[in-house]
This record gives C-alpha cells, sequence and structure tokens, in this order.
C-alpha cells in the first residue's frame, strides 16, 4: 500500500510542478470549446442543444492527449524499468498511475465544465448534469486510453497511431455520458438509466485497463 | 550463503540471436563482470537477469534467496538511465525509490551522505551533473537492500573520488553476502571473476 | 500428424501445401452452388430482387466478426504461450477481415438504399460494423507502424483482445444509442421467420465464405512465414558481412 500511495503522491507531485501538466490540459478542452460556436454560428438555442456533446468531445479528446506521456516518460527515464522490476504487481502499479493521472488531469476538467457551461448557455441544473457524468464518465476514458500509453512504449511511438486505435474504444463512454447528460437537460428518459450504464463502463475500465496496460509493459520493454 | 546461476540461455532481439548457450553463476560475497565489445549482449544480460527480457530459452535461478519472490525482485537494477525525475528534489527522488520498492529499507538522508550529497538534499535533480545524479541513483541501491546488484557500465559517468566512493560501497555490499554483476569496460577496482562475451567461440 | 506438429512452422508450410488446393477448389464449388441458389430463391414480397444481396452481406458480416475472434484465440496463443505461429496466424487474419467487414459494409449500403433512399443510415448494425472496420484498419495500422515483428505481436495481440472485450460493449451501446435517436428507421435484416426457401441458400453462402475465409487465412500465413524467413536470412547475411 504504502508502494502505491508514494507512485501516486509523485506522480501527482510532478504533474502539478511540471509546466502545468494539468492546466494544459484545461487549457485545450477550453479552447476546444471556444472554436465549437465558430464552426456551427453563435446560435445560443443550437449551442445549448449541443453544449453536453460538445463538453463531452472536449474532455474526451484533452484526457486521451494528455495521456500520452504516462508511461512514455517514465521509459524515457529507466525509471519504467524499476516499476516492473518492483514487488508490487504491475496491474496495480499502472491503475495507480492511471489515477493518479485522473487526479492531476481529469479532475480539474471537471472543474472547469461550469465555466465551459455558461459559455454554451446551458443552465445550471444542466451544467451540474454534465459535470456529474463527466466525473463518472472520465476515470473510464483515463483507464482505457491507459492501454494506449502502454502500447506506445511498446511501439515506440505515440500521437495518432493511438488516438486512431483507442478513440473507437471510448465510443461507448461517450454514447452514455452525452445521454445521460441530455436525459437530465431535456428527458424523456430518466437520468439514472444511462448514468448507471456509465458507471458500469467506468467499472468495467478499471479492471480491463490495468490488466492490458500491464500485459504490454511486462516483457515489451526491450 | 546465496548463489545465483543461469543456464542454456538464449536472447533473441529484434530477429536477431544475440547470444546462446550462455550460463553463468555467482555466490555470495562474489563479483562477475560481463565484458566484451559493443553489441555482444552485456546489458542484454543484466536485463535478462533483471527479467526485463524474455530469454528464449534456458533458466535463472537465485537458490537461498526467498522463494516467495522471483530474481528479479530481490535485485536492483542499475542502468544507463538513472531513473530520476528532474522535477522533484534529490530527497523525494531517493525518498520515492525507498517508498516505491519496499523490503528491508533505511534511512534516505544518510544514504544521501554515504554518497556525499547530503547538502544537496533540498534541491530539484534538474540541477545536479552528470556525476551527482549517478550518485543519487546508487544511493538507491544502498537505501533498499536487496542482495543481488545487476550494474550496467556503473562507474561510467563517476569521477576518480566518486569510483572510489563506488568501490568501497560494492565492497560493504560483497562483505555483507552481495553478489554484484556488473557489464563494464574497465576495471571495477574490487576483486572480480571476469566472464567474456562475444569473443570467438 | 497431431496437432502439436502443426505448430511448427515447416511442418505448417508442409501440411498447408497439401491441403490448399482442395480446400480452394471446395471453396470454389461451394460459392458456384450458393450464388446458383442465391440467384434461384425468389424474391420477397416486400423487398423484392434486393433481398438476395443478403446472401453476400449475411455471410461477410458474420466473418466480419468470426475472424476478430480467431485473432482473439491466436493473440491469447502470442502473450500466454509466445507460439510464433500465433503471431503470423493474428497478423496475416487482419486484413482478410477488414476486407469481410468492407463487403459487409459495401453490401448494407446497397442493401439499404432502396429502403432508406440513401446510402447511409446510422443504422445501428451497419454502425457497429464501420465501427469494428476502424478498428480492422487501427490494428493493420499498428502492425505496419513496428518494424519488429514480436514486438508488434505483443502490442497487436494487447489491442485485440481488448478490442475483443469492447466489441460486445460497442454493439450494446450503439443499439441503445440506435433506438434513443431514430426508433422507426431499424429495418428486418433477415428475422427469425426466415423461409427455408432462403434459409438453404444462406446457409451453403455462409459455409462457402468461411471456407474462403480459411483458405485465403492459410495462404497469407504461409506467405507471412516465407516473409520472415526471408528477413531473418537478410539479417543473417548483413550480420556477416559486419563479421
Amino acid at each position: 500500500m504504502t508502494a502505491l500511495s508514494a507512485l501516486m503522491r509523485r506522480d501527482i507531485r510532478i504533474a502539478l510542478r511540471v509546466g502545468g501538466g494539468a492546466l494544459i490540459g484545461v487549457l485545450f478542452f477550453l479552447t476546444v470549446t471556444v472554436l465549437m460556436p465558430f464552426a456551427v454560428g453563435p446560435d445560443l438555442a443550437l449551442l445549448t442543444r449541443l453544449g453536453p456533446a460538445i463538453l463531452w468531445l472536449g474532455a474526451l479528446l484533452a484526457s486521451l492527449l494528455t495521456l500520452d506521456r504516462l508511461f512514455m516518460a517514465d521509459h524515457e527515464d529507466g525509471s519504467l524499468d524499476l516499476i516492473v522490476m518492483s514487488r508490487t504487481p504491475l496491474e496495480l502499479a499502472c491503475a495507480a498511475k492511471a489515477l493518479a493521472h485522473w487526479l492531476a488531469a481529469g479532475l480539474p476538467l471537471i472543474v472547469a465544465t461550469p465555466v465551459l457551461g455558461l459559455l454554451l448557455n446551458l443552465d445550471g441544473s444542466a451544467t451540474l448534469a454534465v459535470a456529474l457524468t463527466l466525473l463518472a464518465g472520465t476515470p473510464a476514458l483515463t483507464f482505457t486510453g491507459m492501454i494506449g500509453a502502454a502500447l506506445a512504449v511498446t511501439l515506440h511511438r505515440g500521437g495518432l497511431l493511438l488516438a486512431v486505435l483507442v478513440l473507437p474504444l471510448s465510443i461507448p463512454v461517450l454514447i452514455f455520458g452525452v445521454a445521460a447528460s441530455q436525459a437530465a437537460i431535456i428527458g424523456p428518459l430518466p437520468f439514472g438509466t444511462p448514468f448507471s450504464i456509465l458507471c458500469a463502463l467506468s467499472l468495467v475500465s478499471f479492471v480491463v485497463g490495468p490488466f492490458a496496460a500491464a500485459a504490454s509493459l511486462r516483457h515489451g520493454l526491450d | 550463503m546465496m548463489r545465483l546461476s543461469g543456464q542454456n540461455l538464449r536472447c533473441v532481439r529484434g530477429g536477431r540471436e544475440v547470444f546462446a548457450g550462455l550460463g553463468f553463476a555467482a555466490s555470495s560475497g562474489e563479483a562477475l563482470a560481463i565484458t566484451g565489445p559493443n553489441g555482444s549482449g552485456k546489458t542484454s544480460l543484466l536485463r535478462v537477469i533483471a527479467g526485463l527480457l524474455v530469454a528464449a530459452e534456458g533458466s535463472i535461478a537465485l537458490d537461498g534467496g526467498e522463494a516467495e519472490l522471483t530474481v528479479a525482485e530481490q535485485a536492483h537494477y542499475l542502468g544507463h538511465r538513472d531513473a530520476l525525475k528532474p522535477a522533484l528534489s534529490v530527497l523525494e527522488n531517493l525518498s520515492f525509490w525507498r517508498d516505491f520498492l519496499g523490503g528491508d529499507s533505511g534511512d534516505a538522508v544518510r544514504c544521501l551522505a554515504s554518497v556525499g550529497l547530503d547538502h544537496a538534499t533540498h534541491l530539484p535533480a534538474a540541477y545536479l551533473s552528470a556525476g551527482q545524479r549517478r550518485r543519487l541513483s546508487i544511493a538507491r541501491l544502498l537505501v533498499v537492500r536487496r542482495p543481488v546488484w545487476l550494474l550496467d557500465e556503473p562507474t561510467s559517468a563517476l569521477d576518480t573520488k566518486g569510483q572510489d566512493l563506488f568501490v568501497g560501497l560494492m565492497r560493504d555490499h560483497l562483505a555483507g553476502g552481495g553478489i554484484v554483476i556488473a557489464a563494464t569496460h574497465t576495471a571495477l577496482g574490487i576483486d572480480v571473476r571476469e566472464m567474456r562475451m562475444g569473443g570467438a567461440p | 500428424m497431431s496437432l502439436i506438429d502443426l505448430a511448427n512452422p515447416t511442418k505448417f508450410l508442409a501440411l498447408t501445401a497439401r491441403v490448399l488446393p482442395w480446400l480452394a477448389g471446395a471453396t470454389a464449388i461451394l460459392l458456384l452452388v450458393g450464388l446458383y441458389q442465391s440467384a434461384m430463391a425468389p424474391d420477397d414480397y416486400q423487398q423484392g430482387a434486393t433481398v438476395k444481396i443478403m446472401f453476400i452481406h449475411v455471410p461477410n458480416a458474420w466473418l466480419s466478426m468470426f475472424v476478430w475472434g480467431i485473432m482473439s484465440i491466436a493473440s491469447l496463443g502470442t502473450l500466454v504461450w509466445r507460439h510464433p505461429l500465433a503471431d503470423v496466424a493474428a497478423k496475416s487474419a487482419a486484413p482478410i477481415g477488414a476486407a469481410f467487414t468492407f463487403l459487409a459494409l459495401v453490401t448494407g449500403s446497397l442493401w439499404g438504399r432502396p429502403m432508406w433512399g440513401t446510402y447511409w443510415e446510422w443504422d445501428a448494425r451497419l454502425t457497429s460494423v464501420l465501427i469494428l472496420f476502424l478498428m480492422y484498419l487501427g490494428l493493420i495500422a499498428l502492425w505496419h507502424a513496428v518494424e519488429d515483428p514480436s514486438r508488434a505481436a505483443r502490442a497487436a495481440a494487447v489491442l485485440t483482445l481488448v478490442g475483443a472485450i469492447n466489441i460486445p460493449i460497442i454493439k450494446f451501446s450503439v443499439d441503445w444509442w440506435n433506438t434513443l435517436h431514430q426508433p422507426a428507421s431499424v429495418i428486418r435484416m433477415g428475422g427469425p421467420t426466415l423461409d427455408n426457401a432462403f434459409l438453404i441458400p444462406l446457409l451453403v453462402m455462409a459455409i462457402a465464405f468461411s471456407l474462403l475465409f480459411i483458405t485465403l487465412h492459410l495462404a497469407a500465413m504461409r506467405n507471412e512465414i516465407l516473409r520472415r524467413r526471408v528477413r531473418s536470412l537478410q539479417m543473417m547475411q548483413a550480420n556477416q558481412r559486419a563479421a
């Protein structure tokens, strides 16, 4: 347990210290959201209708792009070798790293959502609904994207290829995340149905993500 | 009394056979120096022992070690890269590895003193020179006790004073019943058994 | 010849050399029979002659998922048993699976055209097949992005297995999403009340296409094994020059 909390504390500390890693994700999220009115026009009614979808797409891209270096940085300085060799099961170490990343980079996105909701003409309850779905859904994005981050180490490359590989896997999260937000805003579906499926998706990713990432990292370090 | 041995090891990387039919052994208090030209597989052999590369054939065992742990879990690996985070302070770097590696661990500040870095404990690791970074990663070997040290060119970045210091630390480790396996171009300064790789068969 | 012997690439090459002509012949005959029966099948009272696209579309759609299943089994072989032939099987199945998936997409779109009045409708089944197609393309891109085949094999195996877990989830999500947005536009493809006049040709075609896959897959595996031999021979040559 000390090993995992040490790993999480280290990763969060680095994320907060180095060039505002978390802030760049939020900045990206903000920029993508600001771009949307230029693409679809500043029609407030339309923006309200598209609001949850825009926020979800922004959060999806922001969390995937910041994940790129989750394992790569540790691989480059040799830390990953020692993490693989250690007495801590690699699956747990991967999960701890992903959780730390979510706390440092995912949570700020959710904190920023109310401000962005304002720009998209979402009212208080709608913004709250979107923030709640992001809170339940972004861990799934982080834990799915972690597989891509681990593949980046095995493949010696990141960037577009990984986005292409990982994005189709996040379609279910996107579907239920947006559906739950829409259900809360315009109905007619009860909010609970898609929301509980969204939570289930997150739980599934907590299991699949670390195992897949560890399988990719173990013996993939030559 | 411990004995680390490998038998009939074969390593393939990228479709190319690096070595085959290789065996080695080292007992407590013994140092094994792996020498040979570039590309002869010194680093690959260390990484196979560390469990970071999978041998295509053969087996590695640590007799007399803890039965429920793998060889890698009872070994320190000091590679070319220092495994340091420039954003963290010297002490934070070392404390992290102490907490993460776990097991039989000592006091981080005292270990920093024994590698001559106690004046810089709260400075970011980014400010260290290459030799100081090396000393800091050597401190990792001291702060957590592991019977097997796997060293890849351990003295490369060290000056004469640093090398002397490291020789002393290796002597202490061997005297305490440890095992050292080092891939090296230069003499280590301790009594070693040499194993040459990549020579004519 | 036991199953263990098959795992040896050389024995695999020898055996498949003998089996492949027979397999190809059987595939050709069955395909001809299936096509003839499909052509002779009566028109549907609702869809007219377009229903015959089904005899091509359904086997392709079935194979698009079956091939991913084959690749998943091969991926387990790569990760668990580290078997070289498993890498070969997974790698050579991907382009074939992608081709079947593409055919399923095209035939599905053509079939839907008279129904929907447009070539593409975000119909649940077609959308799922489209996502599957994207995943195939990503997997092929991954295989080609890395020079070292064993490293690529591990990464591809992880991705294939994650995909295998995800495909049912994606399918479920897309179905759910579809009923949410367009409950009226789901067309019945086939359905449980399929007449024997349709069922028998469909079954023949499904078997014929499965045989086609096996034939193509074995041939592609042979090519891949030979390609790897060429690669290692070239490497040996490079090393000799250096020595």
